[in-house]
């Protein structure tokens, strides 16, 4: 990675940032918890290292840390969206 | 490193969908487009990275996948609303865990002789963040879940000094890391960074909680954020901060509730503290018990009823009780809301998952400064399982250790009805004059069948 590259992941980074206060002040404090709980899981984005991590093969060490990594992520994934929504949908639900 | 063009075409399409998605969470009615969109996106991203070519090995991934797959979704579908934080807190930590991982595999991967030095700045970031958030969650987790050996704060002389001299040494190990990538390096700067994540959790409070996991779930997100400076992917980057953002934005929002600062959290300090009543002082002669009789009477003739929800009343499992008794009034033609703090429950929001599972709609569920101007004109205000949240010295006593603290101000109604087992004190550790105000009736009880009570003596009155 060069200098440049940088700039351009900060400039990425600073302005993701401004994007999400702006977005997520709007957020009512009814809906926090699964905010959390789904913010969570689009933290495991870094999933998508894990994916590179292991595929590179050659390096076994690289490869054993990937697959833990990706079995951590992927728990926070699956997990952080499937409860997220399952809270969701009791907000959604009407009244009888 | 270099993507083809449709890869990285892919990666702006995932990041516009997150934010999409989390912009869908700012109405309860498009909530769940929001997540799902969310859910998208990472699937675009993963199927994207597959079709890198650097990617090989898709057994491995395959096995791996469905590792995580099965044991997150029988999480997510075996957890009790009340255990939501502890199963967050959990989440953040395993996000943070595999920043950590990610960044060493990248680092066993550099050739000697290339010059690696900002990837190195990054992976020691993401080494640091994340190993801080995977043993401050799991320490978090410990809490919540009340785990006998981290029940109690951990507090010695001289800990904040420890803390601090801690961190120095992890960054300086960092930048060692970054000068001199080696293995040994790493590993020694990983252990003194979770031992750091241990110790900056450990001596924090229950009733602090919310703001911890808050913070965390902000770390899990810039963790992410660093490792895409170490795989150099802006799609990383993009959903890292996103959640760093909302991680700090929570965190703000639980201190202002709590009337703390976060350095007083982190830190282990609590206010200075002026000289705390005693409770016989404050109670003798002055507490009036009622029964669930003379509550059905009150009720009968009242025009509106707030209910104030803390956390007691889900830990009685009253919450399908409170709901009843809150439709059997309305349907009595009383107007009934729900008034919940910002810390009602033990992570941000967590009162209204608990309330929307019982059925209550969101509609109902008011926030503290909407509905405190409306006391005055309240009739009863039930308050079950709350004691700190409606005690009005926060607002009325200076010297008192949760003076400013935001409240309900309960006090303000016709009749408040305290819904209680005994006059125990809250997580402040003070008595509450508001169980001794003229306006206030107190029913001992468990906070269900209470609720149950109430219920059956309004039909038969």
């Amino acid at each position: 990675m060069d200098v440049s590259m940088l700039i351009t992941g900060l400039t990425i980074f600073v302005l993701a940032v401004f994007v999400g206060f702006e977005i997520i002040t709007k957020i009512p404090p009814t809906l926090h918890t699964p905010l959390m709980s789904g913010s969570n899981a689009i933290s495991g984005i870094t999933i998508v290292g894990a994916l590179i991590a292991i595929g590179n093969g050659g390096v076994q060490m690289a490869t054993v840390f990937g697959f833990i990594a990706l079995v951590m992520a992927t728990i926070n994934v699956v997990g952080g969206f499937m409860v997220t929504n399952r809270m969701l949908e009791m907000f959604r639900r009407k009244k009888k | 490193m270099e993507h083809h063009p449709l890869i990285n075409l892919a990666y702006v399409v995932a990041g516009i969908l997150f934010i999409l998605g989390l912009k869908g969470l700012t109405h309860p009615r498009t909530a769940v487009r929001g997540n799902l969109l969310g859910a998208i996106a990472m699937l675009i991203a993963i199927v994207a990275t597959l079709c890198n070519n650097e990617v090989l090995g898709y057994k491995t991934i395959a096995l791996g996948v469905i590792i995580g797959a099965v044991v997150g979704a029988v999480m997510a579908i075996k957890v009790q609303m009340t255990a939501m934080p502890q199963l967050v807190a959990l989440f953040n930590g395993f996000g943070g865990g595999a920043s950590v991982l990610v960044g060493y595999a990248a680092l066993s991967k550099e050739s000697p002789d290339g010059n690696f030095l900002i990837e190195n700045i990054a992976i020691a970031c993401s080494g640091l963040i994340g190993a801080v958030t995977f043993w401050g969650s799991l320490v978090a987790f410990g809490k919540l879940q009340e785990l006998d050996f981290l029940k109690k704060p951990v507090r010695f002389s001289g800990q904040q000094w420890a803390n601090l001299g801690l961190a120095a040494l992890v960054i300086l190990l960092g930048l060692s890391v970054a000068w001199f990538p080696n293995n040994f390096l790493f590993f020694l700067f990983l252990i003194a960074a979770s031992l750091l994540g241990v110790t900056l959790v450990i001596p924090i409070g229950g009733a602090d909680m919310p703001v911890v996991i808050a913070l965390l779930n902000s770390y899990s997100g810039l963790a992410a954020a660093a490792t895409g400076f170490v795989i150099d992917n802006n799609v990383l980057i993009i959903a890292g901060s996103l959640v760093g953002a909302s991680g700090v934005i929570l965190t703000r929002i639980m201190c202002k509730a709590m009337n703390r600062s976060l350095f007083n959290v982190l830190f282990g300090v609590l206010e200075a503290t002026g000289e705390v009543a005693e409770a016989d002082e404050v109670y003798a002669g002055k507490i009036k018990s009622t029964s669930a009789e003379e509550v059905a009477m009150l009720f009968d003739s009242a025009q509106r009823v707030v209910i104030v929800p803390g956390y007691g009343m889900a830990v009685a499992q009253a919450q399908h009780a409170v709901r009843e008794l809150a439709s059997e009034l309305e349907s009595r033609g009383v107007e009934v809301e729900f008034a919940i703090h910002p810390v009602a429950g033990r992570m941000p929001g967590h009162m209204n998952v608990l309330l929307a599972e019982a059925e209550v709609p969101y509609e109902k569920l008011k926030e503290m400064d909407e509905i405190n101007p409306s006391f005055a004109q309240t009739d009863v205000v039930l308050v079950i399982g709350a004691n700190d949240v409606v005690n009005p010295d926060a607002r009325n006593n200076p010297s008192s250790p949760i003076a400013g603290m935001p409240i309900l101000n309960v006090d303000q109604a016709k009749t408040v009805v305290v819904i209680k087992r005994s006059l125990s004190p809250g997580f402040a550790g003070i008595p509450n004059p508001l169980f001794a105000a003229d306006n206030c009736l107190m029913y001992f009880g468990d906070g269900k069948q209470a609720a149950l009570d109430l219920n059956r003596a309004i039909l038969e009155g």
